[in-house]
């Protein structure tokens, strides 16, 4: 099983996505310079979390017009699992390879806390090992993760089961007092049409040790691992 | 040569005090430079003879400190302290301010604060691993508190997380006093190997002096003498010296350096903070005895006509000044230019042990090195002693409040009410190491790859320094190191934040000295030298001084994080024990500020003997595993201690009250060296506590869903839990 984590100037969560993936996968993933333009034969790609060129211009926008992004595009249409997570999915959204986009928080500032997240579909390469309505608890850190999308999309998004997470408390309640950062109709993660991509902003690799963000987040990957063997 | 050959500004008296130097060191520069300074020469002077470069009013005084022990590295005078953590591993950290910025500019004042504390811990090779921020702003209803922390808030969260470090702890006061000067002390810890630490004395005769980061531009020129003077109501027309800080060139200047300090290319490196590239070479030429010649028109610009007296007073955010060896120029530029930073050779080392500017090359400045680096001046300011006050007697209290009411207006104080809303603004879970998050003692992280854990705390009780600078010094180290035993590690090493009023004013130098005195005694009992620190005066305004504070930041090891405690409650703990003794001090207490309205008496005097042998006694415990649940008792005293503990761990308590004397001196007393610790088998406690000669006894039961008084007078926990989160965000939903 051999992975690949992207890494663009101003990431700062490729260490936390390599230990994730190395838990899950047993081998050492491969770092990739965002200045490449090909990537090595892997079975899962992950674009992590951090600040991308600063998140100056729009958060994600300039690394998705890095060289490799043309090469990630490339195994994206092939069915290659991608995850992208936080910035990683703002990246993916720019990229054109997510549909929508990340706006500032509600409450315009960061939040950096555990949230409680509802898993909407265990058909996912991403959620196989968990069950239907699960809650689940990953931390969550960004300024930037307001989803948007319009109705169109997000009935669709609704319609085709791409809404994969959202955020809710404790008991599975999902509604505006559990909607963190005012995302459209709570949504913390979607998948692309194949399937195969999956971009969220809660921070699953930050929940794979019982010492530093409890274990729940070691399902997410343990699902991409049996997927895709 | 003739005296303004390479200038035409006249040199004025006017000018010079403008300079900040004063008659007497005018004259002095007279003598050294044996001519008439030009003007880039005379901005040399003052900004390195400011008082926050040159240490003038402080250094007799802190060089009382001790700064030894068996696993110092490296104590004051690099960029950072540098403490062996055993496993070929180092901790390398310190803590700076950047008060006068903030007040200013509080966005960008607290974000290059940050950014610059991570600079002198990355420059000596160190990976930073956690953030910590002690902050003081003036009393709640002042009207620019709100925007003040609104501000600062988001600048350290700005730049620390952009920067992918967490910021694992600190601690916010609010008083009056700060309502002119806020306080902004920012604390960095890094990681390195013990064999590849950096250091900044230049050495080698010819080897090139090479700049590497973000451009120069006219941003905080003589911000360092700004940070040497009062305010006054004009402070807001300083903004123009303050610095603006981009943490994504820094997150590349971090990864760049680490990248070439995996070579063997530098021989000596040094961030650009305060006083630009003129502290940093001079620095770096001072230390290896050497001489330096800057070929100013080489360094990299951001605007169009700048000159060198702006290029070398500049303290343009996110640069360094490196040595190299002879010939590594372009494998050095490569690793820049791979992260898209600006490299570039603007010297070389001389053996004239003289400065040497040269703009076009043409002479813009030539100086001697050592006169004005080592010589500069140093001042045994007059100092008072600070009258001591009396203690408080119990029998003066009113006792209107009961218990539980007054447990409640307490803990929804500004003092104790919870800080979540700021710290949740903070990254402080990137890494994926971080073990004991903020909110609780101390902030641990996991020494990536290993099951070793590194403690950091920053404390400080302003008012106890107030009211007795001595005691108060002490009880500051004091509760650094509390704070760190209370997580289960190893106190090791401080790092003094020194902030003060007016040293010309013999009141405020009087406080000075006494906080130093009681800093040293605590640290030489304690066994927790400084290794680090910085020191900020002139923290008034219009004559009106802050409250003396020397915030200390405190570092220490867990060396198996199987075995760490925490604050929360658990299920399954029967008993509270609380360790160390009890005479119920009430004096400078929150109990008496808060609901008598009283404001003074003598501070909680600390028995450093004692507080070693419990420190010792409640680390055993955690070392062993017999103790999960610790906190130590500080502001608020017995009862609210039993609170926090309460509402982190969901579950509720019931206190007992002593069988005579005072319930509320009991209750609500700050008497120091004391912790509150949760077990099953509270025998086991008593019995090592009466072997290591330390007093403890059962304070409590736990169980239920309130907190009780002996049975009556209960709150829910999660009531209280509601007034405790409460405060902050309703105190700053109308911010601006």
């Amino acid at each position: 099983m051999k992975s690949a984590v992207i890494l663009f100037p101003g990431i700062n969560r490729e260490n936390d996505a390599i230990a994730a993936l190395k838990q899950a996968t047993g081998t050492q993933p491969t770092l990739v310079w965002h200045g490449e333009t090909e990537l090595p034969n892997v079975d899962i790609i992950m674009v992590p979390g951090g600040f991308s060129y600063g998140d100056y211009l729009r958060c994600g926008a300039m690394a998705a017009k890095s060289p490799i992004m043309r090469a990630v595009a490339e195994r994206a249409s092939q069915g290659v699992t991608i995850l992208g997570v936080c910035n990683g999915f703002q990246i993916l959204t720019e990229a054109g390879l997510l549909p929508g986009a990340l706006m500032r928080n509600a409450s315009l500032k960061f939040i950096c806390k555990n949230t409680h997240l509802k898993i909407e579909t265990t058909t996912t390469r991403f959620t196989n090992q968990y069950g239907k309505g699960d809650v689940v608890d990953y931390p969550v850190a960004h300024h930037d993760g307001n989803y948007f999308a319009d109705e169109d999309t997000l009935n669709r998004l609704e319609g085709e089961g791409r809404v994969v997470l959202r955020y809710c408390d404790a008991n599975g309640a999902v509604d505006t007092e559990t909607n963190l950062n005012g995302s459209q109709r709570n949504i913390a993660g979607i998948i692309n049409e194949a399937g195969n991509v999956l971009g969220m902003m809660p921070h699953p690799e930050n929940a794979i040790d019982p010492l530093h963000g409890g274990i729940d987040g070691r399902g997410l990957f343990k699902s991409m691992v049996e997927a895709v063997s | 040569m003739s005296t303004n050959q390479f200038n035409s500004t006249p040199i004025t008296p006017e000018l010079v005090k403008e300079h900040g130097l004063n008659e007497e060191e005018y004259k002095l520069v007279l003598e050294i430079m044996g001519r008439e300074p030009n003007i880039n020469e005379l901005g040399i002077f003052s900004v390195m003879w400011s008082e926050h470069c040159s240490y003038k009013s402080s250094k007799k005084w802190l060089k009382t400190l001790p700064t030894t022990a068996d696993w110092v590295i490296q104590g004051p005078g690099e960029n950072a302290g540098v403490i062996d953590i055993g496993d070929g591993q180092a901790a390398i950290f310190k803590m700076e301010s950047h008060n006068h910025p903030s007040f200013i500019e509080p966005y960008q004042g607290a974000a290059t604060g940050v950014g610059g504390i991570m600079r002198d811990v990355f420059t000596m090779g160190a990976r930073p691993i956690a953030n910590l921020n002690a902050l003081r702003f003036g009393a709640p209803e002042h009207p620019k508190t709100r925007h003040l922390l609104s501000g600062v808030v988001e600048g350290i969260g700005g730049y620390g997380n952009c920067m992918g470090v967490p910021t694992i702890g600190g601690e916010t006061n609010f008083h009056a006093s700060y309502n002119g000067n806020i306080l902004v002390n920012a604390m960095t810890v890094g990681l390195a190997d013990t064999d590849n630490i950096f250091y900044s004395a230049a050495a080698g005769i010819g080897n090139p002096v090479v700049y590497v980061g973000s451009k120069t531009g006219r941003d905080g020129i003589h911000g360092a003498t700004m940070a040497s003077a009062e305010f006054d109501d004009d402070s807001d027309e300083k903004r123009p010296t303050v610095q603006v800080g981009d943490p994504f060139t820094e997150k590349l200047l971090l990864e760049a350096c680490l990248e070439l300090m995996a070579t063997d290319m530098i021989v000596a490196i040094q961030d650009m903070g305060a006083a630009g590239l003129t502290s940093s070479s001079f620095e770096m030429a001072s230390k290896g005895g050497v001489g330096v010649e800057l070929w100013l028109d080489k360094v990299p610009m951001r605007e169009e006509g700048m000159t060198p007296y702006e290029l070398m007073l500049s303290e343009s955010q996110e640069r360094m000044l490196m040595v190299l060896k002879p010939g590594c120029e372009e494998a050095a530029k490569a690793i820049f230019d791979k992260w898209e930073l600006d490299f570039a050779v603007i010297g070389t080392l001389t053996d004239t042990k003289r400065m040497v500017l040269k703009w076009h090359g043409e002479l813009a400045g030539d100086l001697p090195i050592d006169p004005l680096a080592e010589a500069s001046p140093e001042y045994d300011r007059p100092w008072e002693v600070t009258p001591k006050q009396d203690r408080i007697d119990p029998a003066s209290l009113s006792g209107k409040v009961d218990h539980i009411d007054a447990l409640k207006t307490l803990i929804a104080s500004p003092d104790l009410a919870s800080r979540r809303w700021i710290w949740e603004q903070y990254d402080h879970l990137v890494m994926g190491n971080t073990i004991v998050r903020p909110g609780g003692d101390a902030g641990v992280v996991r020494v990536s790859g290993t099951n070793k854990g590194i403690a950091a705390t920053t404390d400080c009780t302003p008012r106890y320094v107030m009211a007795d600078p001595v005691e108060g010094g002490k009880q500051a180290v004091a509760e650094a190191y509390r704070n760190l035993i209370a997580t289960g590690a190893k106190p090791l090493a401080i790092t003094d934040n020194m902030n003060f009023g007016n040293p010309e004013r013999p009141r405020i130098m009087g406080q000075f000295v006494g906080a130093c005195q009681g800093i040293a005694d605590a640290c030489i009992t304690l066994d927790f030298p400084v290794v680090s620190g910085n020191v900020s005066l002139y923290n008034e305004t219009n004559g009106e001084g802050i409250m003396p504070t020397p915030a200390i930041g405190g570092v220490g090891v867990i060396s198996d994080l199987a075995h760490h405690a925490t604050i929360g409650l658990k299920a399954g703990e029967g008993a509270l024990i609380m360790i160390g003794a009890a005479t119920g001090e009430l004096g400078q207490s929150l109990y008496l500020k808060t609901i008598e309205g009283r404001e003074e008496g003598a501070p909680p005097p600390v028995d450093l003997n004692a507080e070693k042998r419990a420190g010792t006694l409640v680390r055993e415990l955690i070392e062993l595993g017999a103790v999960k649940t610790c906190h130590d008792i500080a502001d608020g005293g017995l009862l609210v201690t039993v609170a926090e503990m309460c509402m982190a761990g969901n579950i509720g308590a019931d206190v007992s009250l002593p069988e005579q004397g005072s319930e509320a001196a009991w209750l609500f007393g700050e008497d120091q060296g004391r912790y509150v610790i949760a077990t099953s088998d509270p025998d086991k406690v008593l019995n090592a506590a009466a072997s290591a000669n330390v007093a403890a006894v059962i304070v409590g039961q736990i169980g239920g869903d309130a907190i009780s008084i002996e049975g009556d007078a209960k709150v829910s926990v999660s009531d209280l839990r509601d007034l405790n989160e409460g405060w902050m965000p309703s105190f700053m939903a109308d911010a601006t």
